[in-house]
């Protein structure tokens, strides 16, 4: 893979990785030129793109958007289920992902990528175990940091969400989308219009 | 509905951030946890770019102030550091943040160690300076008991490390490999993967300790172990074979679900390493019976196996046919993968659909009638309205085909043509597809239909190709030779590795061209460059050093012929080239669905062999030979390419002469139009291919071959003289590589080449007899004899009557523009008092010759009249005006008018420098002009457009230094100018430089006046092969006439 790119219905970057040496001013261009094409693109379009000479793999999560630019041997298909796999491994470290999760602890979304992606390769596909290796590292830190408190488990108490006090109640604004749940299952929260056929065919 | 929560967002934050900016560093710690959350906020307030720009500015000034200050405890410096990356992310620079993410991976605590490791893998780049002072760190946390530190060491190296020092770190990671923690095994394999792409040579040794990692107990160290083995294998497959029994037993295990549940995926065992073993097993069983019959039956399992009907099944099963059709066949196996193929194409979901139709693009080489089966479904994938998707399909159409059917087919893309909610790309794509089912077709109403709407479309790509259409329509013969029904066109064997152009390439460089860079090296180049240009003294650059066979200069457009058409006909013999960064170029016009051309196309580069390849092309049109065998034929007649475009004279008039008849209603009509615009133009060609017609009109091909190359070698010497061009550039072969625009502009390089002789009919006056035909040939005889030494253009006639005919054609003196009128005297009675006068113009000061009036013109002799012509102010076009009178048998005196056109070209001479000169030059000068051009791939290479613009505009090409290059010329009597070229992408940067303010300015418009020329008339080139075939070369030329 030569970069990951996580970024917004509304056009702001929210995660990038890069596995391949670009130079900063070349990142920037690319970043911005991608987003323009893939958020032109319609809901009903397919998945893949040829573009420059590499091949961008996309998926919409409710608002968010997950980018993945490959190389021409490169199995689509599978990278797709890596950017799920991916969404899985964020929905289960914060307990229903929504894209506010992920923008105020990107260090956190960068830290799981780091597990789960070596160098832009698969390095561990197995949920359980990124997520140890994950929280072994979060609870040691928090050994000498002081106290060990319990990691926010958040499936019905979004309410700790830091933004959450400031969203006006009533139904004028039932869930913003940066509310939504980036993947399914978990109850309480609405997921996004593409959470749901994110899991579409099982 | 995001932006009102995006405001209700932010309805505190304004407070937070006042408090903060009124207190210090110090004073801010209470607060710092949540700052992130505050700049964050603040930032989604915002309405406008401006004050984001003030608030992060506002913010970093903070953040710099805090990270220096001594009393920043490591737990702020942490938070400092999350908010700086998401400044960065943002695109503001932080960079004065990046000492200190390298300050808090060393010195943190965990916590901190990873923030700053991380911040140090999105802030700095591989070749960072800076990086240097990470490696004391990642030594000691590699030797650290904590497993979280080594685990933190080991990602790092893996994503950014500094290649000289692998050294240091490479004994401590070896040693990880035997450790008892499997994560830490695992990790240390990848770092060493890692290491392996950026410095293969470094791990040489350890290759052995590879075969251990790939025992391993631990599956997911296996796992990791197959990266380093699938790039390995695919560098040197043959090395590895003795490994594919275990690969086939390891992915046994995982099909037969052996592994442990962890490394399910959705109730899928371990997709990744499946599809990673397929890979690795495709690459071995590539054209090997013996390896491939190993892999058979686990390639068959898993074919079986996945019948889940979940994404991820699908992408086993999509890689596992691509293993099938690229091991050694077994049609057992290949039904049941066409089978499956099936199954992506019938799918609703249009992520399978369309790698169902990429996939089917291989299927059907090796089995057509698959295609049968999913013709009505791909034909409905035209309607789609995802573009990507008919593009696809498009590719395929022609392999679709029932015999019964090509009519229907076309009827549905005739429809589709006409509807206006299609892009006129799709339309080019489209007409593509028709021009491969018409031979196809019996009746050909729609064909003639759309032929005629679309020649008139004023989509110039959509024009082109129904005027390829067109000629191809009314010569069948020739079109179904060229697009064979059978699909024969696959067998044709093409040698990818472009071997036979390896003399050539040889000889280009010990002619000092640059040899040539992959695609990421020139990338690498261009970014190290700096920005301006360096004045030093130029020493000499050029060297042969870097030449290899692989990489002759052509590959790329094979590469890229291949890619966009996005079939995957020559994937087999193209494994070992360069693809990257080429889909660009192809990216639109390139999608020319037509197997054939390729075999022209990927010379396209080098053109003296690609007149060879298209004369063994059009060879194998008539008589049917192998194709592979010419292609060797070509091989070892090597010093015969390079009088290959005489050899192609021969026989491409022999295929072409039955075409030309009826190519000429159409020539006729764009000659017209061309006149208008370029009369000059006109009439100068048909000067020159009424000349050659002459030769031509032998019937007896061996003579017409004898002669040119004779010719060729004559004319090859003579212009060698006539132009004293750098050395460097200049020989033979440089002089036939631009044929094509020659004929555009006006400057008269006569090269032998097909297109004079094509267009002898296009751009003959109608009233032309023979009789004028040996008139002009006279004329042209008659040239003076400093035509020789000097550049000049070619006879034009400017006006005529029924006793003379008056001529005339510019010499490119040195030091002035020497005008020169021949009158012909057509009569058989001798002309007296004849006198030629010019009118005074203002710009010029006109100076007749002494010695060239002459009172008497003998019957059916010509007289030339000479007047040096100086320029005394700038200007950019001018008329020269004049009359000639005589007086016959005594009689009446008769006066006939005429008029020059001049331009300020016509004064521009090379001025002679050297690169050190120039360098003294450039800096004197104060009237500058800058221009970007954009150019096409093709064309990136320099040395070839400084061919064209020193033959059109005679320049001087002083030097060549990488992609720079550097041109001087100057304009009569002594206004000189300087050049400056450089090549960036497919941009090329212009730079002009003169004591004169106005020269800059029309230099560049006659600079990009002829790259304008020259990328159109290439990119139509690559584009199609039969234009060079065929008289439909004057399509080309009509376009571009028309165009300009």
């Amino acid at each position: 893979m030569r970069f990951m790119l996580l970024f917004s219905r509304q056009g702001k970057l929210r995660l990038q990785k890069w596995y391949l040496a670009t130079s900063d001013k070349e990142r920037k261009k690319m970043v911005r030129e991608l987003m323009q094409v893939v958020l032109a693109r319609k809901p009903k379009m397919c998945s893949f793109l040829e573009w420059r000479d590499l091949k961008v793999v996309y998926k919409r999560y409710a608002s968010l958007y997950f980018c993945c630019a490959i190389e021409g041997q490169d199995n689509e298909l599978i990278t797709l289920e890596l950017i799920h796999r991916y969404v899985e491994l964020l929905d289960k470290y914060f307990g229903s992902v929504c894209e506010l999760d992920i923008i105020f602890n990107f260090e956190k979304a960068y830290f799981i990528l780091d597990e789960f992606l070596m160098g832009g390769d698969v390095q561990d596909t197995s949920k359980k175990s990124v997520l140890k290796a994950i929280e072994q590292a979060d609870l040691l830190q928090e050994v000498r940091a002081g106290p060990v408190r319990k990691r926010r488990k958040r499936t019905k108490a979004k309410g700790a969400l830091p933004t959450l006090d400031t969203l006006p109640a009533g139904p004028s604004c039932p869930f913003p989308t940066s509310l939504w749940r980036l993947a399914p299952k978990a109850p309480g929260w609405p997921a996004g219009p593409q959470a749901l056929t994110a899991r579409g065919g099982r | 509905m995001s932006d009102i929560v995006e405001k209700t967002l932010t309805a505190l934050p304004g407070l937070f951030l006042q408090n903060q900016s009124v207190s210090g560093p110090a004073a801010a710690k209470a607060s710092f946890s949540s700052r992130l959350g505050g700049l964050v906020r603040g930032i989604t307030a915002l309405t406008s770019k401006h004050e984001e720009e003030k608030l992060i500015q506002q913010e970093l000034n903070n953040l710099k102030a805090t990270v220096s200050a001594p009393t920043t405890t490591l737990k702020m410096m942490k938070e400092c550091m999350v908010r700086l990356i998401y400044c960065e992310m943002l695109g503001y620079d932080a960079s004065f943040g990046y000492i200190h993410a390298i300050k808090l991976a060393q010195q943190g605590n965990l916590l901190e160690k990873r923030v700053g490791y991380l911040a140090v893998s999105l802030f700095l780049h591989e070749s960072h300076e800076l990086l240097l002072l990470l490696v004391n760190t990642v030594v000691k946390d590699l030797q650290s008991t904590n497993l979280v530190e080594v685990c933190m060491a080991l990602t790092i190296v893996s994503q950014i490390f500094p290649r000289e020092m692998i050294p240091a770190v490479l004994p401590l990671i070896e040693d990880k490999l035997q450790h008892s923690k499997e994560i830490i095994r695992r990790k240390a394999v990848l770092a060493l993967y890692k290491f392996y792409l950026i410095a293969p040579n470094q791990v040489q040794h350890i290759h052995i300790k590879f075969r251990k990692a790939l025992c391993d107990r631990d599956v997911g160290v296996m796992a990791a172990s197959l990266h380093i083995y699938l790039r390995m294998i695919k560098e040197n497959s043959s090395a590895y074979k003795d490994l594919t029994g275990s690969f086939v037993t390891i992915l046994k295990q995982v099909v037969g679900g052996k592994l442990p549940v962890d490394f399910n995926y959705h109730s899928v065992p371990a997709p990744w390493l499946q599809i990673q073993l397929l890979r690795i097993l495709g690459l071995l069983g590539k054209d090997d019976q013996r390896t491939s019959e190993l892999m058979y039956d686990v390639l068959d399992e898993s074919l079986r196996r996945a019948e889940l009907n979940h994404n991820v099944t699908y992408a086993i099963l999509f890689e596992c046919v691509h293993t099938v059709y690229s091991v050694y066949p077994k049609s057992e196996l290949l039904e049941k993968a066409a089978k499956c193929i099936g199954r992506f194409v019938l799918s609703p979901k249009i992520n399978l659909k369309y790698l169902g139709l990429k996939a089917l693009t291989y299927v059907i080489q090796q089995d057509p009638t698959l295609a049968l089966q999913h013709q009505m479904t791909i034909i409905e994938c035209l309607d789609h309205p995802d573009p990507i998707i008919k593009r696809e399909v498009l590719g395929e159409y022609s392999y679709l085909l029932d015999k019964e059917t090509p009519e229907e087919v076309i009827t549905k893309l005739y429809k589709l043509l006409r509807s206006d909610s299609i892009s006129s790309e799709t339309k080019a794509w489209i007409i593509a597809a028709v021009t491969k089912l018409t031979p196809q077709a019996h009746s050909s109403n729609i064909v003639e239909r759309l032929i005629q709407e679309f020649t008139t479309s004023l989509d110039t790509c959509l024009r082109q190709h129904a005027f390829e259409l067109k000629h191809l329509h009314e010569n069948v013969k020739f079109m179904k030779g060229l697009l064979p029904v059978d699909k024969s066109c696959e067998d044709m064997v093409v040698d990818a590795s472009l071997s036979f152009l390896d003399g050539f390439v040889a000889e280009e460089l010990s002619q000092g061209a640059a040899p040539y860079k992959p695609h990421h090296q020139r990338q690498e180049e261009k970014l190290s460059q700096g920005k301006v240009l360096s004045f030093e003294p130029y020493g000499l650059s050029f060297s042969s050093s870097g030449f290899s066979g692989r990489q002759s200069p052509a590959g790329i457009s094979l590469g890229s012929d291949i890619s966009g058409n996005s079939t995957e006909t020559g994937l087999k013999e193209t494994n070992s080239l360069k693809l990257e960064g080429i889909k660009k170029l192809w990216g639109k016009e390139g999608y020319l669905p037509k197997k054939e051309s390729k075999t022209g196309d990927e010379t396209e580069a080098l053109p003296v062999p690609q007149e060879n390849i298209i004369m063994e092309n059009v060879d194998q049109i008539i008589t049917k030979n192998d194709q592979s065998q010419a292609l060797t034929q070509s091989k070892e007649e090597k010093e015969k390419q390079l009088l290959a475009s005489s050899l192609f004279v021969g026989l491409g008039s022999e295929s072409t002469i039955s075409l030309l008849g009826k190519a000429d209603t159409l020539s006729h009509k764009f000659r017209r139009k061309s006149k208008v615009k370029e009369t000059k133009s006109g009439q100068t060609t048909t000067a020159e291919n009424v000349t050659r017609s002459s030769f031509s009109s032998s019937s007896n091909v061996t003579y017409e071959e004898d002669y040119y190359l004779d010719n060729f070698q004559d004319r090859g010497d003579k212009e060698i003289k006539k132009f004293s061009l750098n050395s460097e550039l200049l020989d033979s072969e440089s002089l036939t590589e631009l044929p094509l625009i020659e004929k555009i502009s006006n400057c008269r390089l006569s090269t032998p080449s097909l297109f004079a002789v094509n267009n002898m009919e296009v751009f003959h006056p109608p009233q032309s007899t023979a009789a004028s035909v040996a008139n002009e040939i006279s004329l042209a005889s008659s040239l003076l004899e400093e035509t020789t030494e000097h550049m000049h253009s070619d006879l034009m006639e400017v006006c005529h009557n029924e006793t003379i005919s008056v001529s005339s054609y510019k010499i490119w003196k040195d030091e002035c523009l020497l005008m020169v009128w021949s009158v012909f005297n057509k009569s058989a009675s001798e002309l007296k008092s004849a006198n030629l006068e010019i009118a005074p113009a203002e710009n010029f000061k006109i100076t007749e010759q002494p010695g060239c009036c002459l009172p008497v013109i003998e019957a059916e002799s010509t007289r030339n009249f000479q007047y040096s012509v100086q320029m005394e102010k700038p200007f950019t076009e001018g008329n020269l005006s004049g009359f000639i009178n005589y007086q016959v048998m005594d009689t009446h005196s008769v006066q006939l008018e005429f008029s020059v056109n001049l331009s300020l070209l016509d004064f521009i001479r090379p001025l002679k420098i050297s690169t050190e000169d120039f360098g003294k030059l450039w800096l004197s000068f104060a009237n500058d002009v800058k221009q970007n051009v954009k150019m096409s791939e093709s064309q990136a290479a320099l040395p070839s457009t400084l061919k064209a613009l020193q033959q059109e505009l005679r320049l001087h090409v002083v030097d060549i230094i990488g992609n720079e290059g550097l041109l001087a010329c100057q304009l009569l009597p002594s206004i000189p100018c300087l050049l400056h070229f450089r090549v960036h992408g497919d941009m090329l940067a212009l730079w002009f430089r003169s004591s004169c303010s106005t020269l800059p300015d029309y230099l560049l418009y006659q600079c990009q006046k002829i790259i304008f020329h020259y990328r159109l008339l290439q990119d139509i080139e690559y584009n199609s092969l039969w234009y060079t075939v065929s008289p439909c070369c004057l399509s080309i030329l009509c376009i571009a006439i028309c165009i300009c």
